[in-house]
């Protein structure tokens, strides 16, 4: 089997907040079709790769690159990163009030065919599609509505990031503890969507602390990060293996090596 | 301290003693123009004429507000008095014949839903306004009008509520009003569609000073818009004085919308009066103009009143905006709400001062204040003040403030969805400002105001 064509490559990636040094130098192939679990303790720097990634501007890279589809992803505004495909399903999704779901959306949808040259959606169509996809989360349509996460549960909240997924048909999706918070039917209902929207092209970095989410997301692999390096990678297996062993021996391995 | 050897010396600031010599100059143009317009004031009626008096005598006792004045404190008016050499009727304005309809039609309401009356540079304009087959039980002219047919409420009322002690700007109104609209709501008349009032500036150099009294009797229904605009980038004066009156069990809903141009200065008092199970809605937008002051006060003067008082502000470049609004409740049973919201940018200045007067036999008052301001830069600043005097016992009185800026987390996760910068920060700003703009009921005044927020956050 021929290797399938490298949508994101991380080299040496170096990042810091204010003075304090959390990513100490990444290297991450991500190829069409995969999903990465990314996976490791509180504070080893899964949430600030997977915000990096995304174009936090807190975060400052210091050395190291990211190549996203041949382009320097790192060179990119957030907003062109999203043109280009790239979406982050928050942990803590924003709560906007007073800007409506559905114009909200309209932006996101039109600003991303902008940047790829197309033109608007017709409202028809929109509104269309956007019924479509309620389905595929299972979420109530009246939660369009609304003002954008405001008075949403944390459970309509992590849907509804997925279903913004299913809406604007990334290429690259980062999942950041989409898991956390949500009970075991609101993560089998998340998960069957970020399944269903999976396909030959696209590819995943899910992020998680827990092993339960990869029992519904299946990963091609498992990278485990701490102290802001991946110090493991391998199959679906490693996650079962750290399920039943914890970070311990990942963490001792670590201090032995250095 | 005269004597006080130890006393630091005054500070002489050459500036500032020149600009209070030139205010005190500009009281005695003022006083002038009055004395110059007595011929013109003898046909008028007695009672007008010694209100005038009155509020003149006022106005040579009082003069300009200054930045010693409390209630003036942030808003130097210096300039706005000195603005007019000639502070007399009609000098240095085009004939009104000369401003067509599609010169000034971008601010009109739609015609179903709107009876306007315009007025340029302060002087009624027939040729643009609406004032054929009117409803039955309203009588909408201009107020010049309305005084030589010898409109009876107009005796009872004009100058009556808006107090020439109040301020110089309210005085010098009162003494040299030339024109404005007068409206009246017969008895349990209900109105509509609206009832716009347009005034728009044409000229440099102007000072026009409207004056309105909107009438509205017994359970009479009515929707009023106040506009005022300009053709121009002129420097020029607006100094309005609106009373409103609504009479037992009557409904108001009024609008205010100031788009001036951005040399302008726009001093204006909507002064209301509401009696027992009255209900007013007034609602003000304040978004040109180089120094802008609104006092909009109501006193409940009657058992069950409801009265609302909303504000938007959109201030940018060296924009002054200054809101200060007075609800005195004065009987009881009564309820009011503030809801003001401003938007700040660059270097402008934003004031609000939020008074609640309960007085003594007012028990459950019922009074809710929130005002809420949005910097967007480092140079803008806002200066707010909930001031509350209450001496019933049996009262709710809740007031909340807050001053913010945009939020980096709301701004970053529109981002990541693709929109550009700039456009989610007009999000926000709209998000932040639209719990105002959803209270206006008449659709083509929404969009207009719409556009008007949207058009001013790009600049």
């Amino acid at each position: 089997m021929s290797e399938k064509p490298v949508l994101l490559e991380i080299k040496n990636l170096h990042a810091r907040v204010e003075e304090k040094e959390i990513l100490r130098g990444i290297d991450l192939v991500v190829r069409e079709g995969e999903t990465h679990a990314i996976m490791g303790p509180n504070g080893s720097g899964k949430s600030t790769l997977a915000a990096v990634l995304a174009g936090r501007e807190e975060f400052e890279v210091t050395a190291g690159e990211v190549i996203y589809k041949g382009k320097d992803l790192l060179d990119m505004a957030p907003e062109e990163r999203a043109g280009e495909g790239v979406f982050l399903a928050f942990q803590y999704p924003i709560e906007i009030p007073g800007v409506s779901n559905m114009s909200f959306l309209k932006a996101a949808v039109n600003a991303i065919r902008l940047h790829n040259g197309e033109d608007e959606m017709p409202p028809v169509d929109f509104l269309k599609m956007v019924k479509e996809k309620t389905k595929l989360v299972e979420m109530d349509p009246s939660l369009l509505n609304r003002s954008v996460n405001t008075d949403f549960s944390g459970g309509e909240k992590k849907r509804f990031e997925i279903f913004q997924m299913a809406v604007l048909d990334p290429t690259l999706s980062i999942l950041d503890e989409t898991d956390s918070g949500l009970d075991i039917d609101a993560l089998r209902i998340v998960s069957n969507g970020v399944n269903q929207l999976k396909t030959e092209k696209n590819a995943s970095i899910v992020v998680t602390h827990y092993q339960r989410l990869l029992n519904y997301i299946i990963p091609d692999f498992v990278h485990v990060l701490y102290n802001g390096r991946i110090a493991q990678s391998g199959g679906k297996e490693l996650a079962l293996q750290l399920e039943e062993e914890g970070y311990e021996s990942i963490k001792l391995e670590e201090a032995v090596t250095r | 301290m005269p004597g006080t050897l130890l006393a630091s010396p005054p500070l002489h600031d050459p500036r500032k003693e020149k600009l209070q010599e030139r205010t005190r100059e500009a009281k005695v143009r003022y006083l002038m123009a009055f004395d110059a317009g007595s011929s013109r004031r003898e046909k008028e009626p007695e009672w007008l004429q010694a209100r005038r008096a009155s509020a003149i005598s006022h106005f040579e006792q009082n003069g300009f507000p200054t930045v010693r004045d409390e209630n003036w404190k942030y808003t130097d008016v210096t300039a706005a008095a000195n603005l007019i050499s000639e502070p007399q009727f009609g000098l240095n304005v085009p004939a009104v014949e000369d401003i067509k309809s599609e010169d000034v039609e971008a601010f009109f309401l739609d015609h179903k839903n709107s009876i306007r009356i315009v007025f340029l540079n302060g002087k009624l304009a027939p040729h643009l306004s609406t004032l054929e087959h009117l409803p039955q039980g309203l009588t909408l002219l201009g107020l010049q009008e309305a005084i030589t047919s010898g409109e009876e409420v107009l005796q009872q009322h004009l100058g009556r509520h808006a107090s020439p002690e109040d301020n110089g700007f309210i005085a010098l109104n009162t003494a040299l009003f030339e024109d404005g609209a007068f409206i009246q709501v017969e008895k349990d008349a209900k109105i509509e569609p609206a009832l716009h009032l347009l005034f728009v500036n044409t000229a440099p150099l102007t000072a026009a000073k409207v004056r309105n009294l909107v009438f509205l009797g017994a359970g009479a229904d009515a929707t009023v818009v106040e506009s005022y605009a300009s053709i121009t980038d002129d420097a020029y004066l607006t100094n309005i004085v609106t009373e409103i009156v609504a009479e037992a069990g009557a409904n108001l809903d009024h609008y205010k919308e100031q788009v001036e141009s951005t040399n302008a200065f726009h001093i204006a008092t909507t002064q209301i009066h509401a009696s027992d199970h009255a209900t007013v809605q007034s609602h003000t937008f304040t978004f040109g103009g180089r120094l802008s002051r609104h006092d909009a006060n109501a006193i409940m003067d009657g058992e069950f009143t409801e009265v609302t008082l909303n504000g938007l502000y959109l201030a940018s470049g060296s924009q002054v905006m200054d809101n200060h609004t007075v609800r005195d409740h004065a009987k009881p049973n009564c309820k009011s709400f503030e809801e003001y919201v401003g938007v700040l940018d660059d270097k402008a200045v934003g004031v609000f001062n939020g008074k609640i007067f309960v007085r003594p036999d007012a028990q459950k008052t019922d009074a809710i204040q929130n005002n809420r301001a949005l910097l967007l830069s480092r140079g803008a600043e806002v200066n707010t003040k909930p001031q509350l005097e209450i001496f019933a016992d049996d009262v709710k009185c809740t007031h909340g403030a807050t001053i913010g800026e945009l939020d980096d987390e709301a701004l970053f996760y529109l981002r990541s969805r693709g929109i550009a910068k700039s456009a989610a920060r007009d999000m926000l700003i709209y998000a932040f400002a639209h719990a105002v703009l959803d209270n206006v009921t008449i659709p083509t005044l929404r969009d207009q105001l719409e556009q008007q927020l949207m058009q001013r956050l790009r600049h």
